[in-house]
């Protein structure tokens, strides 16, 4: 049928359809005694936008990971579009934070006291700890906005929601590795050379990411109901930077300087971003002992991301059907 | 609705105007659907992070919330091949009906089933605008779900179709430099390069110039012989009359009429005195 077969044939219906002819409900079948759902059910419709299952869910999401890849790399080019020096700032700007922490925390308040192995290893205490932390901070604080600046996507295209904070978590990585390299020139620039210790970085990273997007996709669903927290989660975060020990000795600051009694110290050093930083520290400073650790670190690592990953996975799903609302 | 259904009942289809010729079978069902949106005491805006918080503090809960009852039992039957037009005044309940069949809006009560999933193409429905079209191309398909190979083989024909090269090397900019009608134009060609069980449509065709008017019409007639249903909310009764052969008309959220265009048209222009 040719298009402008159609077209004749629209036109004569509207020709026609003031006598009444029109055809535009059935004519009598029995359908007519069914109810909504029984019909709905006899030509296998299925109510719109209800929730899958969650191994059906799962299995969508695995669908579509190449959206889910090119939307994080996409957002990461898209980030600093507009800036005259473009891609140079996922580098710089972890950079000069790390200069003014160094500033700040370390010249003028005296943080460097307690570094493991002496002051000349708090810069790269300090850089490692910006960097692991800051992966953490952007895909909580992203996540927030994960829904929300996206509504245009969500209303116009179907795809399982999740994509969205995941792709957020997965940029952030993409982002880290970034700095990993202005990471491995300070580390090399401060005397600490590559050593098969570097290698724990992999899955020490690897819990981390899983735990990140836990983080995201909880924040996610937060965010999509209450847009408030977009403005109250940076507060939420400088809070825990400064209680996870990003540009001190954590165990020396709440033990020497603050007389800290110690469970507060094991509850502060047990949180995922103390965690995180503390083995990632261990990979790459050799004066970093496992002294330094917390007992048991490799369970709290995989527990967390374990425990928030999962647990925010099915949490976000639960709402699945209602982000659109924005 | 009532009137529309007693006169076209019994009468044998003389016409089968871009339905097909098997048997009705109904792709959407809408059961006396009611939608009903919250907004939250009138506190919109994104003022500093202090302010924020100021306003979390003082929010007494429960408190400030006022309902809108968008879409009042709002019931019909679509069938396959069908291109069903939406009228209605401004805010009437058209782009929330069509939320609600899309399932991004969940009902208040009463239920939408639908065949396999419906997709809402919005003039709103913006997509990333930092990104150049041709990212912008790639990545809504994948979102459909389309292959990479899928993509590849349709991108030439998406970007041919939305027209947007035509007055220059626009595809490789990015978005936010389009003009409105070039981005819901590529967004329009990019939602129409998929077949779509149920296909709706906001308004999207009102931005685009003639010569892509004509065009997206002539796309959603054959996305219809591809055996999908199609809705048109617009406020053009041109072009619900060029495109569809159905019209429901939403007043205040309560379904005042259903039935054949030209019927329903009439009615309408009488009831807003054209």
């Amino acid at each position: 049928m040719t298009l402008r077969s159609v077209r004749t044939r629209v036109s004569k219906v509207s020709e026609t359809s003031h006598q009444g002819a029109a055809d535009v409900t059935p004519p009598p079948s029995p359908d007519d005694r069914l109810s909504s759902a029984e019909l709905a059910a006899k030509y296998g419709l299925s109510v719109s936008g209800a929730r899958p299952s969650l191994v059906e869910y799962v299995r969508q999401l695995w669908s579509r990971r190449h959206f889910i890849l090119a939307f994080s790399r996409a957002k990461l080019t898209a980030q600093y579009s507009q800036a005259k020096l473009g891609q140079l700032w996922q580098v710089a700007t972890p950079l000069l934070n790390a200069a003014v922490y160094f500033f700040i925390f370390g010249i003028l308040l005296g943080g460097r006291k307690g570094t493991p192995g002496g002051q000349e290893n708090y810069i790269p205490f300090l850089v490692t700890g910006v960097f692991v932390f800051t992966f953490t901070q952007t895909s909580v604080l992203n996540g927030v906005r994960a829904i929300s600046s996206n509504l245009g996507l969500v209303r116009a295209l179907h795809f399982p929601r999740a994509a969205l904070p995941i792709s957020i978590s997965l940029q952030q990585l993409q982002q880290l590795l970034y700095s990993m390299i202005v990471l491995v020139v300070i580390l090399l620039g401060f005397g600490q050379f590559p050593t098969w210790s570097w290698l724990i970085a992999v899955p020490a990273l690897g819990c981390q990411l899983l735990f990140n997007t836990g983080m995201a996709l909880i924040m996610a669903r937060m965010g999509s109901k209450t847009p408030d927290l977009a403005q109250l989660m940076p507060f939420v975060m400088r809070t825990w930077m400064y209680a996870s020990g990003v540009m001190f000795p954590l165990d020396y600051m709440l033990r020497v300087r603050a007389g800290a009694p110690e469970w507060l110290i094991s509850v502060a050093q047990c949180n995922p971003a103390a965690v995180y930083m503390d083995l990632m520290r261990y990979a790459f400073i050799d004066d970093f002992t496992g002294a330094y650790l917390p007992p048991h670190v490799w369970v709290l690592a995989l527990g967390w991301g374990l425990l928030v990953g999962i647990g925010g996975f099915v949490f976000f799903w639960k709402a699945e059907e209602r982000y659109g609302r924005g | 609705m009532a009137v529309a259904e007693e006169t076209e009942r019994g009468e044998p289809a003389a016409e089968t105007a871009g339905r097909p010729a098997e048997p009705w079978v109904p792709t959407v069902i809408a059961e006396d659907l009611d939608i009903v949106y919250r907004v939250y005491g009138g506190s919109k805006g994104k003022g500093s992070a202090t302010a924020a918080l100021n306003r979390i503090v003082r929010r007494k809960p429960g408190g400030g919330v006022r309902e809108i009852h968008a879409v009042k039992g709002v019931s019909f039957t679509a069938y396959r091949g069908q291109a069903i037009g939406l009228i209605g005044s401004n805010g009437s309940g058209k782009s929330t009906l069509l939320k609600a069949i899309a399932g991004l809006l969940p009902a208040e009560s009463g239920k939408v089933y639908s065949d396999g999933q419906p997709s809402l193409l919005g003039v709103n429905a913006a997509m990333m605008s930092d990104l150049t079209g041709e990212r912008n191309v790639i990545l809504g398909g994948l979102a459909m779900g389309m292959s990479r190979e899928e993509i590849q083989a349709r991108y030439q024909g998406i970007v041919d179709f939305s027209g947007i090269q035509d007055k220059g090397d626009f595809i490789t900019l990015p978005m936010r430099t389009y003009s409105s009608g070039m981005a819901a134009r590529l967004r329009f060609s990019i939602a129409a390069a998929k077949q779509h069980d149920v296909l709706m449509i906001d308004e999207a065709l009102a931005t685009g110039d003639k010569k892509f008017q004509k065009r997206s019409e002539a796309r959603i007639r054959e996305l219809r012989k591809e055996a999908g249903t199609v809705f048109l909310v617009s406020h053009n009764n041109k072009s619900i009359r060029d495109t569809c052969e159905r019209v429901l008309w939403l007043e205040k959220g309560k379904l005042v009429q259903d039935g054949p265009t030209e019927e329903v048209l009439k009615e309408y222009e009488k009831f807003t005195g054209k």
